[in-house]
């Protein structure tokens, strides 16, 4: 049976990378002693499968992992276990049984909401910079992959933007990123709207099927709570 | 409330790894900082990665933690990117805990482990915003203080550092704490007398800590040191410090478990302390005689509550030699079949002894993970190994690589050294032969098997056998390197990997050098040598004009061999050991003869127990199963080896006897 857990990312903790973060759960797995199911072969491994990668230095409250375990247990008592076996910052929000047959995360999520701060951008300019990528053919982007340059067409998934208003000295920007052909970063997007990018938290990620959409495991209420601790 | 986190969060953005910055492991603590707590900051002058695991700062780290009177934080040399952006929005060096200026804190103390952060243990003084150069600090200023094996030729370091603590430090840093302690309330209490020197000497006055402050080195007419001299009331040598019982301090107690992926990252726990294998090139042996077992109990404690507190699956038992252990068979067996852990722990030993014996045990414990084995023979041939003490017979490598590779390793990684005193090129190739004997071994169990044979320039270090050896020139060193590549280039499966001659030469020059050495290593570091662990930062250039500018030499420092009657700069501090021991085991190495080891053997008298009023404490008064690496010897021959037997506390004893009525 495999469980589906959703948690936040929140803090100094942000600048761990994705694997570190899965390193922080295999072993508060093991602290929480529960059954976990092992992969064949010479070096088991718990199996474990989290979702899109978070980008090191952005925070989340949606962030899933998928555990494959050989017995039974009660989600109910996973959050309030794992909140003293992770660090600080890295909190679980719900946990659910999975249902046989469902997808992994990596094929499901089709896109992630995401507030981003824009720190010397007011308000109006940041309007002006949101229509302009908004009303563009073509946002092309240079990355590196693999040690080369590769520039690809990232305007497909950009599904929308839009101001949240001022923010201290700058303003605040609400994405949809998409996640096919490629999942697009806040930094990217700051690359293209020529902005400095603040902080960068996900909210949600979203799977859109048949016109209508869900997030793979909802939180009941929990955001508010956990973006208060944070600010 | 003095916390830099909000000038130093926007500098994270941009640099590599920016979770080396940010604290936040398991078992690291926030402490409350105020009057009455001596603050230490603890530092390691390398990266993050590197430091972290460093068991001697962890220990230290607890220890000053539970005291009432201090507290301590830790932090490590940014990377030189993170440096740049920190020198650029002038934010000094700070703790992970708090994010607290360096600089407010009263003692910086530094792990000294390797010659080659040095430069990086002056970079991060200067980065805390405090004078480098001790005589150019006041009271107000923190003191910087260093120990760790390096430590044992302090003069190099000396005009940097304030205090060195020599040997174990876990009682030291109590009796720093201490006289730093009064002399603040002094100063508080408006005590003109409290004044920097006041302190310095207060400090040389602790057992263990050496003050360069109090001691004057004079030279010779042709340019050698000639003498070192105590200021009146200063102790004229200064002896290591020793803890004579390992179990009564069950440390660390809460490993730090990081975010990040750091070197060691597993739970470790030390099972003794000390070495009595006699094998003359190591420093580390040597310096921290005599043997301290821990008890098998609590070692068996400290690996289940540490399994369950990190939630680590893997364990390695530290020493220098850790199959020889007393009873290590047991102590694995224990752990690896502990109905908790599921049979999902890994234990693994540093360092392999090498004989079958050993690698059954490997076989026994790596049944989880098997990656590659390692084995230390460090020399290519028998005449050599007896040189170096380290009585490994070709018989017994080849019995414990045909062991491994049977059991189903492929990967076997064998480590030499060259540039060993009365080398010749027969011992060097011998090195080859070896290895490719390995491979052939190898191969009758498996097609595709790996030999890598891992060769490391020797530095001769202080208080051992070797310290009046002349080194290798670099070229030497690489003429013998270019001599094993000719001879190997082309055999199927075997892999050599040397180090670099000329890092070795500079490791050489700091780690005998005496105080002149100092100005050498402020000219490199102030050159931007920062790093010369790093084989993308190490530039001989800058050391070869900084010691000419000093008007030293390589050959001088470096390459010569020194005479029985001349002083040598670390003849004033202590690890135990007799100078004359050394110097006839000096002459033995030079006959060829070995040196059997005296934990089963009458004692030589190197000094380390005898003179320390300590000794061995082991839990078996024979020697382990298997090896010839010192245990091949005739045990009757006499009982005059200062041991202490670890007594089996009742409970254990009650504890089994209930197992068995089972
Ligand atoms: S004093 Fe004797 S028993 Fe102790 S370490 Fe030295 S040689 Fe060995």
């Amino acid at each position: 049976m495999k469980i589906r857990i959703r948690f936040a990312k929140l803090g100094r903790v942000r600048w761990t990378s994705h694997r570190d973060v899965a390193r922080m759960w295999e072993r508060a797995l093991r602290r929480a002693r529960l059954p976990l199911a092992y992969t064949e072969g010479f070096s088991p491994r718990p199996k474990l499968s989290f979702g899109l990668a978070l980008p090191t230095g952005c925070e989340s409250s949606a962030e899933y992992l998928d555990v494959a375990l050989s017995e039974m247990v009660e989600p109910a008592d996973l959050t309030a276990t794992f909140s003293s076996l992770l660090p600080d910052g890295v909190d679980v929000l719900a946990a659910q049984v999975l249902p046989a047959g469902m997808g992994s995360l990596q094929e499901e999520v089709t896109s992630c909401r995401w507030e981003i701060d824009v720190p010397q951008l007011g308000p109006d300019a940041l309007t002006e910079a949101i229509a302009r990528v908004l009303g563009a053919e073509t946002l092309s982007v240079t990355r590196e992959r693999k040690g080369r340059p590769v520039t690809d067409d990232m305007r497909p998934s950009v599904l929308a933007l839009s101001s949240a208003g001022p923010l201290g000295t700058g303003s605040g920007l609400v994405a949809e990123l998409g996640t096919r052909p490629r999942g697009v970063r806040p930094s990217e997007l700051a690359q293209v709207m020529g902005v400095e990018l603040g902080r960068a938290r996900r909210t949600n990620q979203w799977i859109e099927r048949d016109g209508s959409r869900w997030e793979p495991l909802a939180t009941p209420a929990a955001d508010a709570a956990v973006w208060e601790r944070a600010s | 409330m003095t916390s830099l986190w909000p000038r130093i969060e926007p500098l994270l953005a941009h640099v590599t790894k920016p979770a080396r910055y940010i604290g936040g492991e398991l078992g690291a603590v926030t402490p409350e900082h105020g009057p009455g707590r001596v603050a230490w900051l603890l530092l390691y002058p390398d990266t993050y990665e590197i430091g972290l695991p460093n068991q001697g700062l962890q220990i230290l780290y607890e220890i000053l933690n539970e005291r009432a009177d201090a507290v301590a934080e830790r932090s490590y040399a940014p990377w030189t990117d993170m440096e740049a952006a920190m020198r650029a929005a002038e934010v000094p060096l700070f703790s992970v805990e708090t994010s607290r200026p360096a600089a407010d804190f009263d003692i910086l103390a530094f792990n000294l482990s390797a010659e080659l952060t040095y430069t990086n243990v002056l970079n991060l003084v200067d980065l805390a915003g405090v004078a480098v150069r001790s005589s150019g600090r006041s009271a107000t200023d923190p003191l910087v203080i260093a120990g760790g094996h390096c430590a044992f030729n302090p003069e190099p370091m000396a005009d940097f550092v304030d205090a060195f603590v020599l040997g174990d430090g876990e009682e030291a840093v109590g009796d720093i704490t201490d006289v730093v302690s009064r002399w603040q309330s002094q100063r508080a209490a408006g005590d003109d007398a409290a004044t920097r020197e006041a302190l310095l000497s207060a400090l040389a006055n602790i057992s263990g800590v050496y003050v360069p402050w109090a001691y004057e080195p004079s030279y010779g007419k042709d340019g050698r040191l000639s003498a070192v001299s105590a200021r009146a009331g200063i102790p004229e040598k200064v002896e290591k410090r020793t803890i004579t019982d390992l179990g009564a301090w069950p440390y660390p107690k809460k490993q730090l478990v990081p975010l990040i992926e750091v070197v060691h990252d597993r739970l470790n726990v030390e099972v003794f302390r000390g070495c009595t294998r006699g094998c003359r090139f190591c420093q580390a042996g040597m310096i921290t005689r005599p043997v301290r077992e821990r008890p098998a109990a609590q070692v068996e404690r400290m690996v289940r509550d540490g399994l369950d507190r990190t939630g680590y699956d893997e364990v390695t038992l530290t020493s220098l030699s850790s199959a020889d252990f007393s009873g290590i068979e047991d102590t694995v067996s224990s752990i690896i079949n502990d109905p908790e852990c599921s049979g999902q722990v890994s234990v693994s030993l540093p360092s392999l002894r090498v004989d079958a014996f050993t690698v059954g045990l490997a076989a026994e414990i790596q049944k989880v993970r098997r990656t590659g084995l390692t084995f230390a023979p460090e020399g290519g041939t028998w005449r050599m190994r007896q040189v170096i003490n380290k009585l490994i017979r070709e018989e017994d490598l080849y019995s414990a690589v045909d062991s491994a590779f049977s059991q189903g390793w492929r990967r076997v990684k064998l480590y030499f050294l060259i540039g060993l005193p009365t080398e010749t090129d027969e011992d060097v190739l011998g090195i080859a032969a070896l290895a490719k004997s390995c491979v052939e071994i190898g191969r009758r169990y498996h097609p595709n098997v790996t030999v890598t044979a891992s060769v490391g320039g020797f530095v001769p270090k202080a208080h051992t056998p070797f310290q009046w050896f002349g080194q290798n020139t670099m070229e030497e060193l690489r003429r013998k390197v270019n001599l094993l590549k000719d001879t190997v280039r082309g055999v199927r499966g075997l892999t050599l990997r040397w180090h670099d001659p000329q890092a070795t030469a500079v490791e050489g020059l700091v780690s005998r050098g005496d105080r002149r050495m100092g100005a050498v290593i402020e000219s490199v570091w102030r050159a931007g040598g920062t790093f010369q662990e790093w084989s993308e930062h190490f530039d001989l250039a800058l050391w070869s004009e900084a010691l000419e500018a000093s008007g030293l030499t390589f050959h001088e420092s470096v390459y010569r061999h020194r005479d029985e009657q001349e002083v040598l700069p670390w003849d004033h501090v202590s690890a135990g050991l007799h100078r004359d021991f050394l110097w006839q085991d000096w002459q033995e190495a030079l006959a060829e003869h070995g040196l059997e080891d005296c934990r089963w053997t009458p004692c030589y008298d190197c000094g380390a127990c005898t003179g320390l009023g300590v000794e061995h404490v082991v839990a078996s008064s024979v020697a382990p199963a298997g090896g010839s690496q010192g245990t091949g010897q005739d045990l009757d021959s006499g009982g005059m080896v200062p041991v202490r037997f670890l007594a089996t506390p009742k409970a254990v004893l009650a504890g089994a006897a209930a197992e068995a009525a089972r």
